[in-house]
């Protein structure tokens, strides 16, 4: 069965008084007028700030967990699904009992387009996509943030799953940080 | 010569003497590629004689990033960020449109609720495109009142996609075999207070436009196009229906459960941009119709399949569970492989049908993957609608075809 459509209708001309423009002109004033007296929907940017959702997609940044330790044990996993390969990673061991974090952790926040993938694939629940919109560098070299930086915005997240909490007392000497 | 100094495109031949002789000199100037109202990094060689338009080329690839050859060395699930860049004024259904297509290379069907978040999410990109597009076409034409309206408009459905997918144009919503996430508290309440305000707001459009002398007159007859030329082009969308052409991808080849939604498909008679503009208007009345329908029928129940080779394991199972955490690895790193095969497999966006045609190997990431966009071929018609007018109708000929150079370009 051919599809059926449903024919717009096109308005007509309306005469003379519509001739002069002037009713058009009138009709959209009247509009705007009414406008004047509705609540205003405009905000005083940067006075009043956006309120951002919770599930908001600003830059990633790492995370440490509730004993300060860095989440992040090197798995590569983000560096490798990052559809612009913003994320740069080299491992290194460490004392404690997770064995391996990491020693280079640069993102490139000129790269990073904040989908989020990198959160979604973390193992660890180690990389966040925190809610800061602005970043600003007056170079290149300033936009790729540093693994202290990185660590610096993402803060202490406690989690409610402690992967590695049994670790507290046998990591002793060298809690990574 | 060797390629690399291969000589750039032709610009329009010499111009023919004769009728014309008496006006003179003709003049062959480039409108873009920046342009405000060829409303992204469009160019057209225009050859003029004073004001009448002889001869239009489009010049496009200023904005080309080579996605289709970038997909071939990635995983079907890292492209779905890259189709973000499509038609950025709709980024919602262009994910749709991309997932539907693995998913029919892969045989997969998603569950209820899921297909009606997806028709959600395709109406909402659907109104916000053409709000767009037709704030800033008068604004072209030099009406810039409505643009401020069609804005407040489009800025709460950015707000409703925001609390939906945590941003406001990369959404990257939509997952080969589900959604990225479920709805968030309240949102359907959002969707719906919208769904009863936005009637009233397109009245106050439509009483500002439709009947104007003003608009009527620089968009009545202007950019005509007959249904045998659009078709012989290959136009689709607002563009086809605007020349009387009952063509509407979701009701010939109904996907995502369309199927089953009370709408109707506006068309035009004359073909010009004033029909153009009067069918996106009702497309919008319809989407809106679509949207309560949707919001109505949201059935309970899971978003994703369940199938542990494609989509992710939950995140506490990761956290705690040996099977889970490889499961995760394995996804991530080896992606999940349709069977070898091609297929095509298109949905109505905003600009008309969209298009991917998939070829699988076998492996992770596509053999080839291409791209349908509706405004590329859009495009195309700017020559048969413009020529013989004035430079100023070529404006509202531009704004009538509502090309998106992201999607031109890809
Ligand atoms: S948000 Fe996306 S682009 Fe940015 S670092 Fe993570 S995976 Fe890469
Ligand atoms: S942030 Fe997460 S995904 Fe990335 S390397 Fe560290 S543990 Fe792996």
């Amino acid at each position: 069965m051919p599809l059926k459509g449903t024919p717009v209708k096109r308005a007509a001309h309306a005469g003379l008084l519509a001739a002069t423009y002037l009713p058009s002109i009138l009709k959209g004033m009247w509009i705007t007028l009414r406008h004047i007296f509705r609540r205003k929907v405009t905000m005083q940017y940067p006075e009043e700030t956006w309120k951002l959702p919770d599930n908001y997609r600003g830059l990633p940044a790492l995370v440490r967990d509730d004993q300060a330790r860095v989440k992040c044990v090197a798995c590569f996993l983000c560096e490798y699904v990052c559809p612009p390969k913003a994320i740069h990673i080299e491992a290194q061991e460490i004392p404690t009992g997770v064995e391996k974090g990491p020693k280079v952790f640069d993102i490139n926040m000129l790269r990073c387009i904040m989908c989020g993938y990198c959160e979604e694939v973390c193992p660890e629940q180690a990389i966040f996509l925190t809610k800061e919109y602005t970043t600003v560098g007056v170079n290149r070299e300033e936009m790729i943030y540093h693994k202290d930086r990185l660590l610096e915005m993402g803060g202490i997240r406690p989690d409610p799953i402690k992967k590695w909490a049994h670790l507290t007392a046998e990591a002793g000497s060298g809690t990574h940080r | 010569m060797d390629s690399a100094s291969a000589p750039p495109p032709p610009m329009p031949s010499e111009v023919p003497r004769g009728e014309d002789a008496l006006h003179g000199e003709r003049m062959v100037i480039n409108m873009g590629p920046s342009h405000p109202s060829t409303h992204g990094v469009l160019r057209l060689v225009l050859t003029l004689d004073g004001e009448v338009v002889k001869a239009v080329q489009p010049h496009v690839g200023y904005l080309h990033r080579g996605m289709e050859k970038i997909a071939e060395n990635m995983t079907y699930h890292q492209f779905i960020p890259y189709t973000d860049r499509l038609d950025y004024l709709a980024p919602l259904s262009n994910n749709v449109a991309y997932v539907l297509a693995v998913e029919k290379l892969m045989g997969i069907t998603v569950p209820p609720r899921a297909q009606v978040i997806r028709v959600i999410c395709c109406e909402i990109a659907r109104i916000s495109a053409h709000l767009l597009w037709l704030g800033t076409g008068a604004l072209d034409l030099g009406a810039a009142t409505v643009f401020f309206h069609t804005f407040r408009e489009r800025e709460t459905l950015y707000n409703i996609i925001e609390s939906l997918t945590g941003t406001r144009l990369t959404t990257t919503y939509t997952r080969v075999g589900g959604l990225m996430n479920d709805l968030p508290a309240g949102w359907t309440g959002q969707v719906r207070s919208f769904v009863e305000a936005f009637p009233k707001a397109l009245d106050e459009l439509d009483a500002l436009l439709t009947g104007n002398r003003i608009w009527m007159k620089r968009t009545q007859g202007i950019g005509r196009i007959g249904a045998a030329q659009a078709i012989g082009l290959g136009l689709t969308g607002p563009n086809l229906r605007g020349c009387g052409v009952a063509y509407d991808v979701r009701k010939t080849e109904p996907y995502s459960g369309y199927e089953a939604y009370e709408f109707e498909v506006p068309i035009g008679s004359e073909g010009d941009a004033y029909d153009r503009y009067l069918v996106r208007l009702a497309e919008m009345r319809q989407s809106s119709r679509i949207l309560d329908q949707a919001l109505r029928m949201l059935p309970e129940g899971p978003i994703n399949i369940d199938d542990p080779k494609v989509i992710l394991p939950k995140k506490d199972r990761v956290l705690t569970k040996m099977e889970e955490l490889i499961e995760q690895f394995m996804i991530v790193t080896e992606g999940f492989k349709p069977p070898a095969g091609e297929i095509y497999h298109a949905i109505e966006a905003p600009k008309g049908e969209l298009g991917f045609y998939l070829r699988s190997e076998g492996g992770k990431s596509p053999y080839r993957l291409k791209i349908r966009s509706p405004s590329f071929i859009s495009l195309q018609a700017i020559e048969t609608m413009a020529v013989g007018g004035l430079l100023s109708d070529l404006i509202a000929v531009v704004a009538s075809l509502d090309p998106v150079m992201g999607e031109v370009d890809r």
